[in-house]
């Protein structure tokens, strides 16, 4: 019986992380296929290259494409010549597989806009010159497309600039927000003072503000100061201390005796050296937590610089990958997005494997004891 | 003595004067000013002209604004609950005696980590009508019209759901952390007394993890009243029939679309009053299953 249990509480851990794993499984695999085989049925798990036998050369092909050199069309599973081609792939009789290529068809059967696969039935006006090759002829080989990689950086735009930009920001957010709530959570726990408790409950009752309400006053005093349009509103907050950061660092702080605080101040120290010098060593593990949290923050920002950013110069790796997803015209190209998401997440997955520790640690001190 | 109190006090200020500033700046001002703005009509390029109430009753007749609220109180009825109890029973399951925790642990908690961005585009691309992951699983299973997840205005709110249960990791730790610290003692006794492993965890894991249970529903009112970035990524304007217009993309686009600061403002104390008003409605529910430890 407990075996069973056992078993059970295995399969479903497996069964869970499984299809945690997928989406991630997925983009990968997307992001080093060619076009064609992100829109392949059933889909492809694997990458792979075939390529046909043809007047004794192996050439690449696509099963039930038309190849573009040479003429060949790779029948799938014993289809006859008459193919099935996406309505809106064919108009006024031309069928245009890819970018450049026409080719002259023949609508047989067109099928009405309402129905839920929108086929139109053609035949080839080529036929003659074409060339059936049976499925057996055919070799099949892992291919992964790299160079979709940088492709998808091309197609981004200017990408060393966007990743410079949100480099710096995060440089910048993580410099000012562990430096300001150091010292103010520092303010708030190591020394006794009258309004202290008082203000450190304005403090908390921040954290209830929901951030619409000061999204627009905001902007007009960052319009005001003429820093729409620069990286400036994106990181100039940090240096003013978060309240949330402030709450993680100071119940960190408390723990620490305070007879080591007033042997320091016996020994004539002043407040300051004792919060760089004894404080700030000590709670190491406290700041690397609040550092990695807004790093994240930083990185993942996409309000930010979706508000305040207007040039593309500016724009950070989330606005340009957002600009280029939405800039899609026509077919989707699948495979490059998936290739600029897998770069925009790669960091962030290396950043937790070599700090997963300091992660969890953080978490359970958000959640854990108020 | 005296002396010493004010040099005290003085310290204390000047270690807490970064957040002093930053609060008159980038709190206590803005809130000042949209409260203002509020009852102004104010596109930031001209200064705000006072029209009363106007913002406020015009919400009344509204009715795309209303539509974005009963979206997002919609979208949180099916998400919340759900998100909740996922990252309860991942939270257990990941607390039995299991090898390799630490790994299944990652594997659950990355997705929470990863940019709304990235984490869109993958899931814009697994509901693809077409040519989607879940679609070509459904055909594979012999579904012959699989639905079109993105373009059904019955089934973006779900599938909005389905990618915030992805992404409950986070909370999954927290819970982990709270199990951890179930007093093992008070476990024992209940084992002795024959308890069954359903009343162990009705009775004693259960109460004792409620107040992280409590901290848990309170951010994800908060957040969920707020959400944003998903929505507006994966569907632009709002979606099939501004089925996933939620609140604050309505909110986003009176501000910096049609240029209404005024309104949006009016909005966003709205949405306040709303995070206030759910927040005490579930600290009122949830005193009685709440139970806090001595000590």
């Amino acid at each position: 019986m407990r075996a069973f249990s056992r078993l059970i509480v295995y399969a479903l851990l497996f069964g869970g992380a499984c299809l945690f794993v997928l989406p991630f499984v997925w983009m990968v695999a997307t992001s080093l296929k060619p076009l064609h085989q992100t829109l392949s049925q059933p889909p492809t798990w694997i990458p792979r290259k075939h390529e046909a036998l043809v007047a004794g050369e192996w050439r690449e092909v696509v099963p039930g494409d038309l190849v573009t050199i040479g003429s060949v069309w790779v029948s799938p599973a014993g289809q006859d010549r008459p193919i099935a081609l996406p309505r809106d792939d064919v108009r006024d009789g031309v069928w245009e597989p890819a970018p450049g290529r026409r080719i002259e068809v023949e609508v047989l059967r067109d099928v009405p806009a309402t129905t839920a696969s929108p086929w139109r039935v053609v035949r080839t006006l080529e036929e003659r010159t074409l060339e059936v090759v049976p499925d057996t002829s055919i070799r099949t080989s892992i291919d992964l497309r790299w160079e979709n990689y940088p492709k998808a950086i091309a197609a981004m735009g200017d990408f060393p600039r966007y990743l410079g930009n949100t480099i710096l920001l995060c440089v910048l957010n993580v410099v000012g927000t562990v430096l300001s709530s150091a010292l103010v959570a520092y303010g708030f726990s190591r020394i006794e003072w009258r309004w202290r408790d008082r203000l450190f409950g304005v403090l908390l009752a921040t954290m209830m503000i929901p951030f619409p309400v000061v999204m627009v006053p905001l902007y007009s005093l960052f319009r005001w100061l003429g820093w729409v349009g620069t990286l400036k509103p994106l990181w100039v907050g940090a240096f003013f201390a978060g309240a949330f950061n402030v709450f993680l660092l100071r119940q960190f702080f408390r723990t620490i005796p305070k007879e080591l605080s007033e042997a320091a101040r016996i020994d004539g120290c002043g407040e300051f050296r004792i919060f760089w010098q004894i404080i700030l060593p000590l709670c190491r593990p406290a700041l690397v937590v609040v550092a990695l949290f807004t790093f994240l923050g930083t990185w993942n920002d996409f309000l930010g610089p979706l508000v305040y950013l207007t040039d593309q110069k500016d724009f950070t790796l989330a606005l340009g990958l957002q600009a280029m997803q939405s800039s899609r015209s026509g077919g989707t190209e699948w495979h490059y997005l998936m290739a600029a998401g897998t770069l925009i997440v790669l960091p962030v997955v290396l950043l937790f494997v070599t700090a997963q520790r300091s992660f969890v640690e953080g978490i359970a001190l958000t959640g854990g004891k108020s | 003595m005296r002396t010493g109190e004010q040099r005290r006090t003085l310290h204390g200020l000047a270690f807490v004067s970064p957040w002093l500033a930053g609060l008159a700046i980038f709190t206590l001002f803005p809130v000042g000013a949209s409260i203002y703005y509020s009852f102004c009509d104010y596109d930031v390029l001209s200064s705000p002209v006072w029209i009363g109430s106007l913002n406020y009753r015009d919400m009344l007749s509204d009715h795309v604004y209303w539509k974005s609220l009963a979206n997002t109180l919609v979208f949180n009825a099916i998400s919340l609950p759900l998100g909740l109890v996922a990252a309860l029973a991942l939270a257990l399951l990941l607390n039995q005696p299991v090898r390799g925790r630490g790994i299944f642990r990652a594997i659950y908690y990355l997705p929470s980590l990863v940019p709304v961005i990235a984490s869109s585009m993958i899931w814009l691309w697994i509901f693809n009508g077409r040519h989607g992951l879940l679609n070509e699983a459904l055909r594979a299973v012999g579904v012959e019209t699989p639905p079109q997840w993105l373009a059904d205005p019955v089934l973006t709110k779900p599938a909005l759901a389905v990618m915030a249960i992805w992404g409950c990791g986070n909370t999954v730790v927290i819970n982990l952390a709270a199990l951890q610290g179930v007093p093992r003692a008070l476990m024992e006794a209940a084992m002795i007394d024959g308890a069954s492993a359903w009343h162990r965890f009705l009775h004693v894991t259960l109460p004792a993890i409620s107040p992280v249970m409590y901290f848990n529903l309170i951010m994800g009112i908060i957040g969920g009243l707020q959400v944003f970035a998903q929505a507006f990524v994966m569907f632009g304007g709002g979606g099939p029939d501004r089925s996933v217009l939620f609140y604050a993309v309505y909110l986003f686009q009176n501000a910096f679309e049609y240029r209404q600061m005024g309104y949006a403002c009016a909005m966003a104390w709205i949405l306040c009053l709303l995070v206030l008003g759910l927040t005490w409605l579930a600290s009122r529910g949830s005193r009685r299953f709440v139970h806090y430890q001595e000590g």
